[in-house]
């Protein structure tokens, strides 16, 4: 592994990281910049993606989307005070040149509710796409493939 | 012993909580209504394109497999091992070639749920096996009814039922078909943990007063408000319901700020950045926008502009729901109104701009009405006024008192 394979890693290890942090630290307005301006974001099931099924829990074909996905969430949508906990492992890498790269990874979700009630709330695998932009690597595409089918009571906060 | 249940005198406008608690009244429910003379939503008959082709779901609590036969019908039985009980099928859906054999021992049904082989049925070297007696026929597994309307299926275990169109009748049955009008096409599933009785979500579906009170998403964007025109259709019986409003038909702007802003504040700068998502097409054709659909006891049918959901509420508990959702679209779509279809579908589901509080809002009654307090207290139904027939407006909640009608009816209460 040559030197700027290393650096990239690294880099994108930095990426997942801070991107995990932003939705488990509530800085939702910060979550849209993690992506390019026509990105593709879905969270899907297992179930459906093996299917072909194309479904998408939330599905956003541009950054506005997702921006407007956070106002939502902190104008309009009502739901009890609630937190994520990421943790993000195996991130495996398939460069496409310099300055893009597949990138799968797995994820466990806990989530915790106001009154401290805390569950595994989800698992399951990034399918991302990635690329090298002005400012840094941003997310082109983003599947989100949860392991059940089922979500406890609903799923506001992105994951 | 708990204290049988007296129904208020006021009838349909209350509710005694303890009906979404009581242990003893969800028992009654699985049988009186689960398993009584009502129809329920099993599958989309297009599930099911091939004969073996089987696929499994609920009746109320009770396990059920609904199979494509060799006969080109649409079975449905009870997925319970006629030995000793084991489940029968044990994958969400699937393919067979050679008909269901049970795993324990081997015992093997035909798709119809004939028992067509015991294992060692004559025993081994002339020792053990079954009686002389034993009737294959007598043991097959336990068949439900089944009938379609519009490529729904729907299934019954009771001899009672009325034949399906006519426990749909032609009120609701020509609301459903405004909406399947193709080939249905499945583009997705999902389902959601919802921590309330079962009783709880149909209230939600069938009140139209809340939907632009408590999903403040509709009235901020104007999608919909009770302003809106539009009404409710309710069966005589009260069992069944569609709600729906006509887009454009608006009200005047004006006077319906003037309202809601007595309600919560208005976000007059708020607005979509990328509203694509929203862009729809009148592909029915009457204006209608938005329809909500239910079929007592627990089948949804829902079209909201173009995203077309079905839903089943699968009770799992005294206080445990999963509400099951089935995204389609149809056959002919081009690709466009498939991506409407998916684009949509953000409104709807777990995590729907208009649908995740109806997630959440009945864990948080099933958490108010705990304490021994809530026992003998009741829910007030009022709005519209206590009759249960079909109003041209959706500021009442005539749907839900029909929605207890049918319940009293069938539970007896
Ligand atoms: S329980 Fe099914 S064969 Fe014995
Ligand atoms: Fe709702």
């Amino acid at each position: 592994m040559d030197l700027a394979e290393i650096g990239r890693r690294l880099e994108l290890q930095d990426l997942y990281t801070d991107y995990v942090a932003c939705l488990d630290t509530d800085a939702l307005e910060r979550w849209p910049e993690f992506f390019i301006e026509d990105c593709v974001y879905r969270i899907t099931s297992a179930e459906n993606h093996e299917a072909g099924l194309p479904l998408g829990l939330i599905y956003a074909t541009s950054k506005n989307m997702l921006k407007d996905r956070v106002s939502a969430l902190r104008e309009a949508n009502i739901y009890e005070p609630q937190c994520y906990r990421h943790l993000v492992s195996g991130l495996r890498t398939e460069p496409d040149g310099l300055d893009a790269s597949d990138v799968t990874a797995s994820f466990l979700v806990v989530r915790t509710m106001q009154d401290g009630a805390m569950i595994l709330f989800a698992a399951g695998r990034y399918l991302d796409r990635v690329v090298r932009t002005a400012s840094g690597w941003k997310f082109a595409r983003k599947i989100v493939v949860l392991d059940s089918r089922r979500i406890d009571t609903l799923l506001a906060i992105p994951l | 012993m708990p204290q049988a249940l007296e129904w208020p005198q006021q009838g349909n406008s209350r509710v005694p909580y303890r009906v979404f608690a009581d242990p003893d009244i969800y028992r009654a429910e699985l049988d009186r209504i689960f398993l009584g003379a009502n129809w329920q939503y099993l599958v989309l008959a297009d599930e099911l394109p091939e004969p073996g082709d089987y696929k499994t779901t609920f009746l109320g609590e009770t396990p059920v497999i609904v199979t494509r036969g060799e006969d080109g019908e649409i079975h449905a039985m009870v997925n319970r091992c006629a030995h000793r009980g084991n489940l029968v099928c044990l994958k969400s859906q699937g393919h067979t070639k050679d008909g269901l054999t049970c795993v324990y021992h081997a015992w093997r049904y035909d798709l119809a749920g004939n028992l067509t082989s015991v294992a060692f049925r004559r025993g081994v070297a002339g020792k053990g096996g079954m009686a002389e007696s034993f009737r294959l026929e007598e043991h097959g597994l336990r068949k439900l009814r089944v009938d379609q309307f519009g490529g729904l299926v729907f299934g019954t275990l009771s001899p009672d039922a009325p034949a399906l169109s006519d426990y749909i009748g032609n009120l609701i049955g020509s609301r459903i078909g405004r909406v399947i009008r193709g080939k249905p096409k499945i583009l997705g599933t999902t389902s959601q943990i919802l921590h309330n009785n079962w009783k709880l979500y149909i209230e939600n579906t069938k009140d139209t007063y809340h939907a632009s009170l408590l999903h403040t998403f509709f009235t901020t964007f104007r999608i919909s408000r009770l302003t809106n025109t539009g009404g409710v259709a309710i069966a005589e019986s009260g069992a069944h319901h569609a709600s729906y409003t006509y887009g454009g038909k608006t009200d005047d702007k004006a006077a319906s700020d003037r309202l809601y802003s007595e309600i919560h504040s208005l976000h007059e700068d708020y607005r979509l950045q990328d509203p694509r998502f929203l862009d729809s097409v009148d592909e029915i054709g009457d204006g209608v926008t938005l329809q909500i659909l239910s079929v007592f006891p627990n089948f949804v049918l829902q079209q909201i502009h173009n995203s077309i959901a079905l839903r089943l509420v699968l009770p799992k508990g005294p206080d445990e729901t999963e509400l099951q959702w089935i995204f389609i679209g149809f056959e002919d779509d081009d690709e466009a109104m498939t991506e409407r279809r998916l684009q949509q579908a953000n409104l709807v589901g777990p995590a729907g701009y208009v649908s995740m509080e109806d997630g959440a809002v009945g864990g948080f009654i099933q958490r108010a009405i705990k304490g021994g307090d809530a026992e003998g207290a009741c829910s007030v139904i009022e709005m519209g006024g206590v009759e249960h027939a079909s109003q041209e407006t959706r500021a009442t909640e005539a749907s839900v008192r029909g929605f207890w009608q049918a319940y009293r009816q069938t539970m007896g209460l």
